[in-house]
């Protein structure tokens, strides 16, 4: 008789939250690993936050870092709202902003820093006016002040094409093409699964609610730092729009990354890591 | 590479099981337009049947995908620079040019990109 191997557990720990969103009860799901300063991560629009699996996996961030990611309602194992069935599921930027505030009070975070990608990242934005008291620092991953819709949102609900095949096939591009085929298609997966209409209803939030063009002058990385990180590979947030970001934002910082796409943190993680690593130095060290 | 495409793209998407398997349930014709040299490509269950190089008197087709030779040879690089990398970064810059029926372009995404994205050279062995 051979000993059974330990079982390979990873890091994380996931579990269902209760709250309450919008008048109505919700089941979120949240999952952690690490200690130390609270660092909450926001998935991009029809994903999950499986897209910080690197993250929740690297002993050198979790040593210093609790890496929190949570399913917005809809997505992941995130249940929608009762009476879903009869709703067009449409994200706005009220809803979002409150829904992270409600998140970081409901596990009793202190000031974690907050890192978002896509509408992740535009959110951290809205957080920068709407609260930036309440956190120690703001990373934009692929953020822009506003995104011109470049296709017609309509093709990634309706019955004649399958939501979980165009949805992965529409942002597939969106990786560089140095990705890792493994974690390239772990992304695009995770796009597959999506709920129907549900990248199209966050989409509503990136392409038309979430503009924030007007008020950045506004944003003040004196109360709150903010750190913009974006791939060179990215036609939806082109580096070009997080320079205008930086350019209009006093005292953003922005670093333009090679050889990586929309989802950085989930197409190539180990690439990403050594763009992220001196960002969290950065904030950890402060003061 | 462009001036091969008739006979180098059946070729490619013939001998992938992997594409002809996920375009089982199309058949379709679309022309596509390397610069000034039109192809009509005629699907039948995810195999590329036939390709009929230009011109053409009365072509018949459901969809066009047109772009400029040098588009095409770009996005056909190893590693092709950002903006020329996939057909909506290419849609995105106004590089290429859709028109048409669009509902089996739209429902066969991942088998267009596929597809189009064949004739691409390997990256050279480092």
């Amino acid at each position: 008789m051979t000993a059974t191997p330990a079982p390979r557990f990873e890091a994380a720990i996931g579990r269902y939250l209760g709250l309450e969103l919008e008048g109505q009860t919700h089941r979120l799901y949240v999952e952690e690993a690490g200690t130390g300063i609270a660092l909450l991560c926001l998935h991009t629009a029809g994903s999950d936050g499986r897209q910080f699996r690197a993250l929740m996996n690297d002993a050198a961030i979790t040593q210093h870092f609790r890496v929190i990611a949570f399913d917005l309602p809809w997505h992941g194992k995130s249940s929608p709202p009762e009476g879903w069935q009869d709703r067009e599921y449409r994200l706005t930027s009220a809803a979002y902003v409150n829904c992270v505030l409600a998140v970081a009070d409901a596990l009793g975070l202190e000031r974690p820093v907050c890192m978002g990608c896509s509408i992740g990242g535009r959110i951290v934005l809205h957080l920068a006016l709407a609260a930036p008291q309440r956190f120690r620092a703001l990373i934009g991953l692929e953020s822009a002040a506003h995104a011109e819709p470049y296709y017609d949102l309509n093709w990634l609900h309706r019955p004649d094409v399958h939501g979980g095949e165009v949805c992965g096939a529409m942002i597939s591009g969106l990786i560089a093409p140095t990705a890792p085929a493994r974690e390239r298609w772990e992304t695009i997966w995770h796009y597959m699964q999506g709920g129907p209409g549900v990248f199209k209803g966050d989409l509503h939030f990136y392409t038309e609610d979430g503009d924030v063009r007007g008020r950045l002058g506004e944003i003040n990385t004196e109360a709150c730092p903010l750190y913009l990180l974006t791939g060179e590979y990215d036609y939806s947030c082109t580096p070009a729009d997080s320079r205008e970001l930086a350019r209009r934002i006093k005292g953003a910082k922005l670093a333009v990354m090679p050889k990586l796409g929309h989802f950085p943190m989930s197409e190539d993680p180990a690439l990403f890591l050594g763009y992220l690593r001196p960002v969290l130095e950065q904030i950890r060290t402060a003061r | 590479m462009a001036q091969a495409l008739d006979r180098l793209l059946p070729q490619l998407a013939n001998g992938d099981p992997a594409l002809t398997r996920r375009g089982r349930f199309l058949d379709v014709t679309f022309l596509l337009k390397v610069g000034d040299s039109h192809y009509l490509i005629h699907i039948h269950r995810g195999r590329l049947e036939a390709i009929e190089p230009g011109p053409h008197v009365q072509p018949r087709w459901t969809f066009a995908l047109a772009a400029s030779q040098e588009a095409w040879e770009t996005f056909w690089q190893a590693v092709p620079p950002p903006g020329a990398h996939d057909l909506m970064a290419m849609l995105k810059t106004g590089a290429l040019r859709l028109d048409g029926d669009q509902h089996p372009f739209m429902a066969n995404l991942r088998y267009f990109k596929e597809l189009l994205a064949l004739p691409r050279a390997k990256p050279e062995a480092a």
